[in-house]
Protein backbone atom coordinates (compact mmCIF):
# COMPACT_ATOMS: atom_id res chain seq x y z
CA UNK A 1 0.00 0.00 0.00
CA UNK A 2 3.05 2.41 1.09
CA UNK A 3 4.06 2.23 -2.55
CA UNK A 4 0.89 2.79 -4.20
CA UNK A 5 0.36 5.75 -2.33
CA UNK A 6 3.71 6.98 -3.52
CA UNK A 7 2.43 6.19 -7.12
CA UNK A 8 -0.72 7.96 -6.37
CA UNK A 9 1.14 11.37 -5.26
CA UNK A 10 4.13 11.24 -7.68
CA UNK A 11 1.32 10.97 -10.56
CA UNK A 12 -1.21 13.57 -9.11
CA UNK A 13 -1.44 16.51 -10.90
CA UNK A 14 -3.94 18.37 -8.66
CA UNK A 15 -3.42 18.15 -4.57
CA UNK A 16 -5.30 14.99 -3.10
CA UNK A 17 -6.66 15.17 0.05
CA UNK A 18 -5.59 11.62 2.05
CA UNK A 19 -9.78 10.94 1.98
CA UNK A 20 -9.80 10.55 -1.40
CA UNK A 21 -6.35 8.47 -1.42
CA UNK A 22 -8.17 6.18 0.67
CA UNK A 23 -11.30 5.87 -2.09
CA UNK A 24 -8.66 5.38 -4.59
CA UNK A 25 -7.52 2.53 -2.82
CA UNK A 26 -9.99 1.13 -1.18
CA UNK A 27 -8.20 1.82 2.44
CA UNK A 28 -9.38 3.47 5.65
CA UNK A 29 -8.72 6.94 5.29
CA UNK A 30 -7.38 6.67 8.79
CA UNK A 31 -4.74 4.03 7.42
CA UNK A 32 -3.65 6.43 4.92
CA UNK A 33 -3.23 9.53 6.97
CA UNK A 34 -1.17 7.23 9.37
CA UNK A 35 1.07 6.08 6.48
CA UNK A 36 1.70 9.12 4.98
CA UNK A 37 2.88 10.90 8.24
CA UNK A 38 5.43 7.90 8.64
CA UNK A 39 6.53 8.91 4.97
CA UNK A 40 6.99 12.60 5.66
CA UNK A 41 8.54 12.08 8.63
CA UNK A 42 10.96 9.86 7.58
CA UNK A 43 11.45 11.76 4.93
CA UNK A 44 10.86 9.73 2.62
CA UNK A 45 7.83 12.39 0.78
CA UNK A 46 10.51 15.04 1.39
CA UNK A 47 8.04 17.75 0.44
CA UNK A 48 5.02 18.88 -1.94
CA UNK A 49 5.84 21.66 -4.88
CA UNK A 50 4.08 23.36 -7.46
CA UNK A 51 5.08 23.39 -10.58
CA UNK A 52 4.47 26.71 -12.27
CA UNK A 53 5.32 27.88 -15.62
CA UNK A 54 6.56 31.65 -15.22
CA UNK A 55 6.75 32.52 -18.54
CA UNK A 56 3.19 33.07 -18.61
CA UNK A 57 3.40 35.42 -15.60
CA UNK A 58 5.29 38.64 -15.79
CA UNK A 59 7.76 37.66 -13.19
CA UNK A 60 11.35 37.62 -15.06
CA UNK A 61 13.23 34.14 -14.21
CA UNK A 62 16.21 32.60 -15.45
CA UNK A 63 16.93 28.97 -14.80
CA UNK A 64 20.59 27.79 -15.70
CA UNK A 65 22.78 24.59 -15.76
CA UNK A 66 26.33 24.66 -14.28
CA UNK A 67 28.67 21.92 -14.41
CA UNK A 68 31.10 22.05 -11.55
CA UNK A 69 34.25 19.80 -11.80
CA UNK A 70 35.20 19.00 -8.21
CA UNK A 71 38.24 17.89 -6.18
CA UNK A 72 37.10 16.06 -3.53
CA UNK A 73 38.20 16.42 0.27
CA UNK A 74 39.63 13.19 1.55
CA UNK A 75 37.04 12.04 3.88
CA UNK A 76 34.59 13.81 2.52
CA UNK A 77 34.17 13.26 -1.00
CA UNK A 78 32.15 15.37 -2.40
CA UNK A 79 29.30 15.88 -0.04
CA UNK A 80 31.04 18.93 2.18
CA UNK A 81 31.38 20.89 -1.02
CA UNK A 82 28.16 19.61 -1.68
CA UNK A 83 26.17 21.69 1.44
CA UNK A 84 28.16 24.64 1.09
CA UNK A 85 26.31 24.62 -2.45
CA UNK A 86 23.14 23.38 -1.51
CA UNK A 87 22.63 25.81 0.91
CA UNK A 88 22.22 28.52 -1.33
CA UNK A 89 18.67 29.82 -1.75
CA UNK A 90 19.68 30.34 -5.73
CA UNK A 91 19.98 26.91 -6.18
CA UNK A 92 17.10 24.80 -6.94
CA UNK A 93 18.88 21.25 -7.58
CA UNK A 94 22.30 19.80 -7.20
CA UNK A 95 23.03 16.27 -8.06
CA UNK A 96 26.09 14.75 -7.99
CA UNK A 97 27.39 13.22 -12.06
CA UNK A 98 28.98 10.48 -13.32
CA UNK A 99 30.66 11.57 -16.57
CA UNK A 100 33.14 14.47 -17.20
CA UNK A 101 32.00 16.61 -14.59
CA UNK A 102 30.61 16.54 -10.88
CA UNK A 103 28.13 18.82 -9.67
CA UNK A 104 25.55 19.57 -11.78
CA UNK A 105 23.86 22.78 -10.07
CA UNK A 106 20.35 24.45 -11.52
CA UNK A 107 19.89 27.90 -10.39
CA UNK A 108 16.90 30.19 -11.04
CA UNK A 109 17.79 34.14 -10.81
CA UNK A 110 15.87 37.14 -12.22
CA UNK A 111 18.25 37.77 -14.90
CA UNK A 112 21.72 36.21 -16.82
CA UNK A 113 23.77 39.03 -15.06
CA UNK A 114 22.84 37.72 -11.71
CA UNK A 115 22.74 33.92 -12.40
CA UNK A 116 26.62 34.94 -13.80
CA UNK A 117 27.46 36.92 -11.09
CA UNK A 118 26.39 34.23 -8.39
CA UNK A 119 28.70 31.53 -10.24
CA UNK A 120 31.89 34.34 -10.42
CA UNK A 121 31.62 35.45 -6.89
CA UNK A 122 30.00 32.07 -5.42
CA UNK A 123 30.67 29.07 -6.98
CA UNK A 124 33.70 29.69 -8.90
CA UNK A 125 36.30 31.06 -6.18
CA UNK A 126 35.15 27.87 -3.53
CA UNK A 127 38.48 25.93 -2.53
CA UNK A 128 37.60 22.76 -4.54
CA UNK A 129 35.97 23.69 -7.60
CA UNK A 130 37.75 23.16 -10.30
CA UNK A 131 36.11 24.57 -13.22
CA UNK A 132 32.68 26.12 -13.87
CA UNK A 133 30.25 25.82 -17.01
CA UNK A 134 26.97 27.69 -17.34
CA UNK A 135 24.39 27.28 -19.71
CA UNK A 136 20.97 28.87 -19.70
CA UNK A 137 17.58 27.07 -20.44
CA UNK A 138 15.72 29.03 -23.08
CA UNK A 139 12.83 27.26 -22.78
CA UNK A 140 10.83 24.32 -20.61
CA UNK A 141 8.86 21.99 -22.73
CA UNK A 142 8.48 19.39 -19.40
CA UNK A 143 9.78 19.34 -16.32
CA UNK A 144 8.94 16.78 -13.58
CA UNK A 145 6.73 14.65 -16.06
CA UNK A 146 4.91 17.51 -17.16
CA UNK A 147 4.44 18.80 -20.26
CA UNK A 148 4.21 22.74 -20.47
CA UNK A 149 2.47 23.67 -23.50
CA UNK A 150 0.55 20.61 -23.95
CA UNK A 151 -2.05 20.20 -27.18
CA UNK A 152 -3.29 17.12 -26.54
CA UNK A 153 -7.06 17.84 -26.02
CA UNK A 154 -9.77 15.09 -25.20
CA UNK A 155 -11.14 14.64 -28.71
CA UNK A 156 -13.41 11.85 -27.83
CA UNK A 157 -16.99 11.87 -29.01
CA UNK A 158 -19.21 12.35 -26.34
CA UNK A 159 -21.33 9.09 -26.15
CA UNK A 160 -20.07 5.63 -27.32
CA UNK A 161 -20.95 2.64 -26.41
CA UNK B 1 -39.92 9.33 -55.79
CA UNK B 2 -37.88 6.34 -54.74
CA UNK B 3 -39.75 4.39 -51.98
CA UNK B 4 -36.58 3.75 -49.76
CA UNK B 5 -38.25 1.42 -47.54
CA UNK B 6 -38.92 -1.08 -50.37
CA UNK B 7 -35.59 -0.96 -51.49
CA UNK B 8 -33.71 -1.45 -48.15
CA UNK B 9 -33.58 -5.11 -47.21
CA UNK B 10 -35.96 -6.43 -44.89
CA UNK B 11 -33.01 -7.83 -42.49
CA UNK B 12 -31.49 -4.04 -42.88
CA UNK B 13 -34.96 -2.44 -41.70
CA UNK B 14 -35.51 -5.11 -38.94
CA UNK B 15 -32.73 -3.91 -37.09
CA UNK B 16 -34.07 -1.66 -34.32
CA UNK B 17 -32.01 1.80 -34.16
CA UNK B 18 -30.01 2.38 -30.72
CA UNK B 19 -32.78 3.49 -28.69
CA UNK B 20 -30.86 6.29 -27.02
CA UNK B 21 -30.39 7.98 -30.39
CA UNK B 22 -32.79 10.78 -29.37
CA UNK B 23 -30.34 10.84 -26.09
CA UNK B 24 -26.96 11.18 -28.01
CA UNK B 25 -28.70 13.93 -29.87
CA UNK B 26 -29.48 15.94 -26.82
CA UNK B 27 -25.94 15.30 -25.46
CA UNK B 28 -24.73 16.59 -28.65
CA UNK B 29 -25.83 20.15 -28.22
CA UNK B 30 -24.31 20.29 -24.92
CA UNK B 31 -20.82 21.25 -25.19
CA UNK B 32 -20.63 22.09 -21.39
CA UNK B 33 -21.87 18.45 -20.21
CA UNK B 34 -19.47 16.05 -18.06
CA UNK B 35 -19.72 12.79 -19.60
CA UNK B 36 -19.09 9.91 -18.02
CA UNK B 37 -20.68 8.13 -21.49
CA UNK B 38 -17.17 7.28 -23.46
CA UNK B 39 -16.64 3.78 -23.89
CA UNK B 40 -13.12 4.34 -24.98
CA UNK B 41 -9.77 5.08 -22.94
CA UNK B 42 -8.81 8.47 -22.30
CA UNK B 43 -4.83 8.32 -22.51
CA UNK B 44 -3.45 8.92 -26.13
CA UNK B 45 -1.77 5.73 -27.87
CA UNK B 46 1.83 5.67 -25.67
CA UNK B 47 3.96 8.02 -28.11
CA UNK B 48 6.38 5.00 -28.93
CA UNK B 49 3.35 3.60 -30.71
CA UNK B 50 2.51 6.53 -32.27
CA UNK B 51 6.09 7.16 -33.36
CA UNK B 52 6.23 3.26 -34.91
CA UNK B 53 3.28 4.42 -36.71
CA UNK B 54 4.86 7.52 -38.01
CA UNK B 55 8.25 5.89 -38.99
CA UNK B 56 6.44 3.53 -41.01
CA UNK B 57 4.91 6.47 -43.04
CA UNK B 58 8.28 7.60 -43.50
CA UNK B 59 9.61 4.55 -44.85
CA UNK B 60 6.66 4.42 -47.50
CA UNK B 61 4.80 1.24 -46.11
CA UNK B 62 1.50 3.15 -47.60
CA UNK B 63 0.64 -0.22 -48.96
CA UNK B 64 -1.94 -3.38 -48.57
CA UNK B 65 -0.27 -5.98 -46.63
CA UNK B 66 -1.20 -9.39 -46.61
CA UNK B 67 -4.91 -10.04 -46.29
CA UNK B 68 -4.17 -11.70 -42.81
CA UNK B 69 -1.94 -9.13 -42.08
CA UNK B 70 1.66 -8.49 -41.41
CA UNK B 71 3.49 -11.67 -40.92
CA UNK B 72 5.71 -10.18 -38.27
CA UNK B 73 2.45 -8.66 -36.22
CA UNK B 74 0.82 -12.22 -36.43
CA UNK B 75 4.08 -13.42 -35.18
CA UNK B 76 4.16 -10.65 -32.11
CA UNK B 77 0.41 -11.37 -31.16
CA UNK B 78 1.30 -15.43 -31.04
CA UNK B 79 4.53 -14.52 -28.83
CA UNK B 80 2.19 -12.16 -26.98
CA UNK B 81 -0.68 -14.65 -26.31
CA UNK B 82 2.27 -17.30 -25.27
CA UNK B 83 3.50 -15.20 -23.26
CA UNK B 84 0.77 -13.71 -21.43
CA UNK B 85 -1.61 -16.64 -21.18
CA UNK B 86 0.43 -19.82 -22.40
CA UNK B 87 -1.26 -20.85 -25.17
CA UNK B 88 0.15 -21.17 -28.51
CA UNK B 89 -1.56 -19.85 -31.73
CA UNK B 90 0.57 -20.34 -35.31
CA UNK B 91 1.03 -16.90 -37.00
CA UNK B 92 0.44 -18.70 -40.43
CA UNK B 93 -2.80 -20.22 -39.63
CA UNK B 94 -4.29 -19.14 -36.95
CA UNK B 95 -4.65 -15.49 -36.68
CA UNK B 96 -6.34 -12.72 -38.34
CA UNK B 97 -5.98 -9.38 -38.09
CA UNK B 98 -9.07 -7.15 -38.59
CA UNK B 99 -10.65 -3.81 -38.62
CA UNK B 100 -11.14 -3.72 -34.68
CA UNK B 101 -12.33 -6.05 -32.65
CA UNK B 102 -15.49 -5.30 -34.12
CA UNK B 103 -14.88 -6.38 -37.95
CA UNK B 104 -13.47 -10.52 -35.99
CA UNK B 105 -16.68 -10.77 -34.49
CA UNK B 106 -18.97 -9.86 -37.62
CA UNK B 107 -16.76 -12.20 -39.58
CA UNK B 108 -16.66 -15.03 -36.87
CA UNK B 109 -20.49 -14.85 -37.16
CA UNK B 110 -20.86 -15.12 -40.52
CA UNK B 111 -18.87 -17.67 -40.97
CA UNK B 112 -20.45 -19.98 -38.52
CA UNK B 113 -24.06 -18.69 -38.94
CA UNK B 114 -26.57 -20.32 -41.31
CA UNK B 115 -30.25 -19.09 -41.11
CA UNK B 116 -32.28 -20.26 -38.29
CA UNK B 117 -28.54 -20.98 -36.17
CA UNK B 118 -29.41 -19.96 -32.37
CA UNK B 119 -26.46 -17.69 -31.00
CA UNK B 120 -26.58 -17.73 -27.42
CA UNK B 121 -25.88 -14.08 -25.83
CA UNK B 122 -25.93 -13.34 -22.17
CA UNK B 123 -26.75 -9.76 -21.38
CA UNK B 124 -26.15 -6.60 -20.55
CA UNK B 125 -23.79 -6.45 -23.05
CA UNK B 126 -22.17 -4.60 -26.10
CA UNK B 127 -24.45 -3.58 -29.01
CA UNK B 128 -23.38 -5.73 -32.06
CA UNK B 129 -23.72 -9.29 -31.35
CA UNK B 130 -27.57 -9.30 -32.15
CA UNK B 131 -27.69 -7.27 -35.43
CA UNK B 132 -24.58 -9.46 -36.37
CA UNK B 133 -26.17 -12.68 -35.66
CA UNK B 134 -29.16 -11.31 -37.43
CA UNK B 135 -27.81 -9.93 -40.35
CA UNK B 136 -26.47 -13.39 -40.73
CA UNK B 137 -30.05 -15.10 -40.68
CA UNK B 138 -29.12 -16.45 -37.10
CA UNK B 139 -31.42 -15.91 -34.47
CA UNK B 140 -30.27 -13.98 -30.86
CA UNK B 141 -31.29 -15.97 -27.98
CA UNK B 142 -30.49 -13.46 -24.70
CA UNK B 143 -29.34 -14.91 -20.96
CA UNK B 144 -30.09 -12.48 -18.15
CA UNK B 145 -27.21 -12.05 -16.40
CA UNK B 146 -27.79 -11.03 -12.78
CA UNK B 147 -26.18 -8.43 -10.41
CA UNK B 148 -26.38 -11.05 -7.39
CA UNK B 149 -23.98 -13.48 -9.73
CA UNK B 150 -21.91 -11.07 -10.52
CA UNK B 151 -23.06 -10.59 -14.09
CA UNK B 152 -21.90 -13.73 -14.43
CA UNK B 153 -23.08 -16.52 -17.02
CA UNK B 154 -24.08 -19.12 -14.82
CA UNK B 155 -23.94 -22.85 -16.14
CA UNK B 156 -27.09 -23.52 -15.38
CA UNK B 157 -28.52 -20.43 -17.45
CA UNK B 158 -26.56 -21.76 -20.35
CA UNK B 159 -27.70 -25.58 -19.97
CA UNK B 160 -31.05 -24.20 -20.35
CA UNK B 161 -30.54 -22.07 -23.39
CA UNK B 162 -29.43 -24.72 -24.99
CA UNK B 163 -31.49 -26.24 -27.95
CA UNK B 164 -30.80 -28.15 -31.06
CA UNK B 165 -30.30 -25.46 -33.54
CA UNK B 166 -27.73 -23.49 -30.99
CA UNK B 167 -24.63 -22.90 -32.87
CA UNK B 168 -23.12 -20.28 -30.97
CA UNK B 169 -22.11 -19.02 -27.82
CA UNK B 170 -20.73 -15.60 -27.27
CA UNK B 171 -18.46 -14.68 -24.05
CA UNK B 172 -18.87 -11.50 -23.69
CA UNK B 173 -16.46 -10.68 -20.53
CA UNK B 174 -14.24 -8.82 -19.17
CA UNK B 175 -17.94 -7.23 -20.19
CA UNK B 176 -19.09 -4.21 -21.33
CA UNK B 177 -21.27 -2.47 -19.43
CA UNK B 178 -21.06 -4.39 -16.21
CA UNK B 179 -17.12 -4.78 -15.65
CA UNK B 180 -18.49 -8.48 -14.52
CA UNK B 181 -15.28 -11.19 -15.44
CA UNK B 182 -15.65 -14.90 -15.58
CA UNK B 183 -12.65 -16.52 -13.17
CA UNK B 184 -10.84 -19.59 -14.86
CA UNK B 185 -13.06 -22.20 -12.20
CA UNK B 186 -16.30 -19.76 -13.89
CA UNK B 187 -14.73 -20.75 -17.45
CA UNK B 188 -14.39 -24.32 -16.44
CA UNK B 189 -17.89 -25.22 -15.34
CA UNK B 190 -18.98 -23.57 -18.86
CA UNK B 191 -16.93 -25.61 -20.55
CA UNK B 192 -18.68 -28.18 -18.89
CA UNK B 193 -21.98 -27.26 -20.35
CA UNK B 194 -20.15 -27.40 -23.73
CA UNK B 195 -18.31 -30.77 -23.35
CA UNK B 196 -19.61 -33.31 -26.17
CA UNK B 197 -21.93 -30.70 -28.41
CA UNK B 198 -20.68 -29.14 -31.07
CA UNK B 199 -21.99 -25.20 -29.89
CA UNK B 200 -18.73 -23.04 -30.91
CA UNK B 201 -17.70 -20.04 -28.75
CA UNK B 202 -16.75 -16.61 -29.25
CA UNK B 203 -15.17 -15.04 -26.88
CA UNK B 204 -14.93 -11.33 -27.14
CA UNK B 205 -11.63 -10.17 -24.78
CA UNK B 206 -11.00 -7.12 -26.09
CA UNK B 207 -10.97 -6.29 -22.02
CA UNK B 208 -8.89 -9.45 -21.22
CA UNK B 209 -5.80 -6.71 -19.84
CA UNK B 210 -7.89 -4.39 -17.98
CA UNK B 211 -8.37 -6.73 -14.85
CA UNK B 212 -8.58 -5.60 -11.57
CA UNK B 213 -8.52 -8.50 -9.08
CA UNK B 214 -5.24 -10.56 -8.63
CA UNK B 215 -5.88 -13.62 -10.51
CA UNK B 216 -5.42 -12.03 -14.04
CA UNK B 217 -7.62 -12.53 -17.37
CA UNK B 218 -7.76 -16.38 -18.48
CA UNK B 219 -8.93 -16.97 -22.53
CA UNK B 220 -11.17 -19.17 -22.67
CA UNK B 221 -9.08 -21.46 -25.29
CA UNK B 222 -6.85 -21.97 -22.44
CA UNK B 223 -9.32 -23.98 -20.98
CA UNK B 224 -8.79 -27.87 -21.26
CA UNK B 225 -10.77 -28.98 -24.39
CA UNK B 226 -11.70 -25.61 -25.23
CA UNK B 227 -9.13 -24.57 -27.73
CA UNK B 228 -10.69 -26.15 -30.54
CA UNK B 229 -14.17 -25.04 -30.06
CA UNK B 230 -13.22 -21.23 -29.42
CA UNK B 231 -12.60 -17.99 -31.53
CA UNK B 232 -10.55 -15.65 -29.17
CA UNK B 233 -11.44 -12.01 -29.85
CA UNK B 234 -9.03 -9.21 -29.13
CA UNK B 235 -7.71 -6.18 -30.49
CA UNK B 236 -5.57 -3.00 -29.52
CA UNK B 237 -8.13 -0.61 -28.77
CA UNK B 238 -8.65 -0.41 -24.84
CA UNK B 239 -5.31 -2.34 -23.31
CA UNK B 240 -3.13 0.10 -25.42
CA UNK B 241 -5.36 3.27 -25.87
CA UNK B 242 -5.63 2.73 -29.84
CA UNK B 243 -9.66 2.87 -30.79
CA UNK B 244 -8.93 5.15 -33.05
CA UNK B 245 -6.27 2.70 -35.29
CA UNK B 246 -9.10 0.34 -35.89
CA UNK B 247 -6.92 -2.24 -35.13
CA UNK B 248 -8.34 -5.91 -33.76
CA UNK B 249 -7.40 -9.88 -34.47
CA UNK B 250 -9.07 -13.11 -33.87
CA UNK B 251 -7.32 -16.63 -33.08
CA UNK B 252 -8.62 -19.87 -33.70
CA UNK B 253 -8.74 -23.17 -35.26
CA UNK B 254 -6.87 -22.81 -38.93
CA UNK B 255 -10.42 -23.68 -40.82
CA UNK B 256 -12.36 -20.94 -39.22
CA UNK B 257 -9.77 -18.64 -39.64
CA UNK B 258 -9.49 -19.34 -43.39
CA UNK B 259 -12.60 -19.10 -43.71
CA UNK B 260 -12.41 -15.07 -41.96
CA UNK B 261 -9.69 -14.19 -43.73
CA UNK B 262 -11.57 -15.33 -47.01
CA UNK B 263 -14.42 -13.07 -46.43
CA UNK B 264 -11.97 -10.18 -44.55
CA UNK B 265 -10.27 -10.29 -48.26
CA UNK B 266 -13.63 -9.28 -50.38
CA UNK B 267 -14.63 -6.80 -47.92
CA UNK B 268 -11.42 -5.24 -46.15
CA UNK B 269 -8.32 -6.23 -48.04
CA UNK B 270 -6.15 -5.82 -45.78
CA UNK B 271 -6.03 -3.88 -41.77
CA UNK B 272 -4.99 -0.45 -41.59
CA UNK B 273 -0.97 -1.06 -42.59
CA UNK B 274 0.55 2.26 -40.51
CA UNK B 275 -2.29 0.64 -37.31
CA UNK B 276 -0.48 -2.55 -37.92
CA UNK B 277 2.63 -1.15 -38.08
CA UNK B 278 2.09 0.57 -34.41
CA UNK B 279 0.76 -2.53 -33.10
CA UNK B 280 4.00 -4.45 -33.67
CA UNK B 281 5.70 -1.63 -31.27
CA UNK B 282 2.95 -1.79 -28.94
CA UNK B 283 3.00 -5.95 -28.50
CA UNK B 284 7.15 -5.46 -28.33
CA UNK B 285 7.61 -2.92 -25.83
CA UNK B 286 4.23 -1.09 -23.89
CA UNK B 287 3.82 -3.81 -21.40
CA UNK B 288 4.99 -1.14 -18.71
CA UNK B 289 2.26 1.59 -20.27
CA UNK B 290 -0.80 -1.40 -20.37
CA UNK B 291 0.15 -1.55 -16.53
CA UNK B 292 0.31 2.08 -15.72
CA UNK B 293 -2.82 2.54 -17.34
CA UNK B 294 -4.43 -0.33 -15.77
CA UNK B 295 -2.88 0.81 -12.45
CA UNK B 296 -4.68 4.24 -12.76
CA UNK B 297 -8.39 2.82 -14.26
CA UNK B 298 -7.72 0.44 -10.70
CA UNK B 299 -7.60 3.81 -8.75
CA UNK B 300 -10.62 5.60 -10.51
CA UNK B 301 -13.11 2.13 -10.89
CA UNK B 302 -12.60 2.37 -6.59
CA UNK B 303 -13.05 5.88 -6.22
CA UNK B 304 -16.36 5.76 -8.40
CA UNK B 305 -17.53 2.49 -6.81
CA UNK B 306 -17.26 3.85 -3.48
CA UNK B 307 -18.59 7.47 -4.88
CA UNK B 308 -22.09 5.54 -5.70
CA UNK B 309 -22.24 3.07 -2.66
CA UNK B 310 -22.12 6.75 -0.80
CA UNK B 311 -25.00 8.24 -2.03
CA UNK B 312 -26.39 4.97 -1.15
CA UNK B 313 -27.15 3.51 -4.87
CA UNK B 314 -26.47 -0.85 -5.12
CA UNK B 315 -23.38 -0.75 -7.33
CA UNK B 316 -21.67 -3.89 -8.39
CA UNK B 317 -17.65 -3.64 -7.73
CA UNK B 318 -16.49 -3.98 -11.60
CA UNK B 319 -13.77 -6.37 -11.90
CA UNK B 320 -12.34 -5.83 -15.44
CA UNK B 321 -13.32 -3.22 -18.34
CA UNK B 322 -13.57 0.64 -17.30
CA UNK B 323 -17.29 0.56 -16.67
CA UNK B 324 -19.01 1.17 -13.34
CA UNK B 325 -22.79 -0.12 -13.56
CA UNK B 326 -25.06 1.31 -10.16
CA UNK B 327 -28.55 0.29 -9.99
CA UNK B 328 -30.89 3.26 -9.82
CA UNK B 329 -34.31 1.19 -9.10
CA UNK B 330 -34.29 2.52 -6.05
CA UNK B 331 -35.45 6.23 -7.17
CA UNK B 332 -38.33 4.89 -9.79
CA UNK B 333 -37.39 5.85 -12.54
CA UNK B 334 -36.13 3.88 -15.79
CA UNK B 335 -32.63 4.21 -16.86
CA UNK B 336 -33.60 6.32 -19.75
CA UNK B 337 -35.72 8.40 -17.72
CA UNK B 338 -32.90 9.01 -14.97
CA UNK B 339 -30.21 9.67 -17.71
CA UNK B 340 -32.39 12.06 -19.28
CA UNK B 341 -33.03 14.05 -16.47
CA UNK B 342 -29.75 13.70 -15.13
CA UNK B 343 -28.28 15.60 -18.18
CA UNK B 344 -31.06 18.29 -17.89
CA UNK B 345 -30.82 18.89 -14.16
CA UNK B 346 -27.04 18.49 -13.95
CA UNK B 347 -25.31 18.27 -16.98
CA UNK B 348 -23.71 14.80 -16.75
CA UNK B 349 -24.44 12.24 -19.27
CA UNK B 350 -24.41 8.45 -18.52
CA UNK B 351 -25.95 5.81 -20.90
CA UNK B 352 -28.80 4.14 -19.84
CA UNK B 353 -28.46 0.46 -18.96
CA UNK B 354 -30.99 -0.51 -21.35
CA UNK B 355 -28.82 0.34 -24.34
CA UNK B 356 -27.35 -2.84 -23.74
CA UNK B 357 -30.13 -5.38 -23.44
CA UNK B 358 -33.44 -5.02 -21.73
CA UNK B 359 -32.03 -6.41 -19.03
CA UNK B 360 -29.63 -3.48 -18.45
CA UNK B 361 -32.86 -1.49 -17.86
CA UNK B 362 -32.35 -0.26 -13.92
CA UNK B 363 -29.31 0.34 -13.97
CA UNK B 364 -27.14 3.13 -15.60
CA UNK B 365 -23.43 3.09 -17.56
CA UNK B 366 -20.67 5.27 -15.93
CA UNK B 367 -17.20 4.87 -18.00
CA UNK B 368 -14.40 5.93 -15.44
CA UNK B 369 -12.19 6.36 -18.43
CA UNK B 370 -12.01 9.81 -16.80
CA UNK B 371 -9.64 11.73 -14.35
CA UNK B 372 -10.16 11.71 -10.64
CA UNK B 373 -11.16 15.22 -10.97
CA UNK B 374 -13.35 15.00 -13.54
CA UNK B 375 -15.36 11.25 -12.12
CA UNK B 376 -15.05 13.71 -8.97
CA UNK B 377 -17.38 16.48 -10.38
CA UNK B 378 -19.34 14.21 -11.99
CA UNK B 379 -19.93 12.28 -8.47
CA UNK B 380 -20.97 15.46 -6.73
CA UNK B 381 -23.58 16.11 -9.22
CA UNK B 382 -24.93 12.68 -9.34
CA UNK B 383 -25.12 12.57 -5.47
CA UNK B 384 -27.18 16.02 -5.54
CA UNK B 385 -29.33 14.61 -8.08
CA UNK B 386 -29.81 11.56 -6.21
CA UNK B 387 -31.09 13.12 -3.31
CA UNK B 388 -33.60 15.16 -5.09
CA UNK B 389 -35.26 12.33 -6.36
CA UNK B 390 -35.01 10.38 -3.34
Amino acid sequence: MTNDILNILDNAKTPLSNEKIANMLGKDEAEVAKIIKGLEKDNVIVGYKTLINWEKTDRDLVTSIIELRISPQRGEGFDKVAEKIYKYPQVKSLFLMSGSYDLCVVIEGQSMKDVALFVASKLAPMDNVLSTSTSFVLKKYKDDGLVFYNNEEDTRQVITL
Amino acid sequence: MMDYEKILTKTVQGIAPSGIRKFFDVVATMPDAISLGVGEPDFVTPWSIREAGIYSLEKGRTHYTANAGLLELREEICAYTQRKYGISYDPKSEVLVTVGGSEAIDLAIRCLINAGDEVIIPEPCFVCYKPCTVMAGGVPVTIETKEEDGFRLLPGQLKNAITDKTKLLILPFPNNPTGGIMSKSDLQAIAEVLKGTDIMVLSDEIYGELIYDGDGHTPFSAIDGMRERTIVINGFSKAFAMTGWRLGYALGPSPIIKSMTKVHQYCIMSSPTTSQFAAIEALRSCDDDVERMRQEYNYRRRFIVDGFRNMGLSCFEPLGAFYAFPCIKSLGMTSEDFATSLLKEEKVAVVPGNAFGESGEGFIRCSYAYSIDNIEEALSRISRFVEKHK
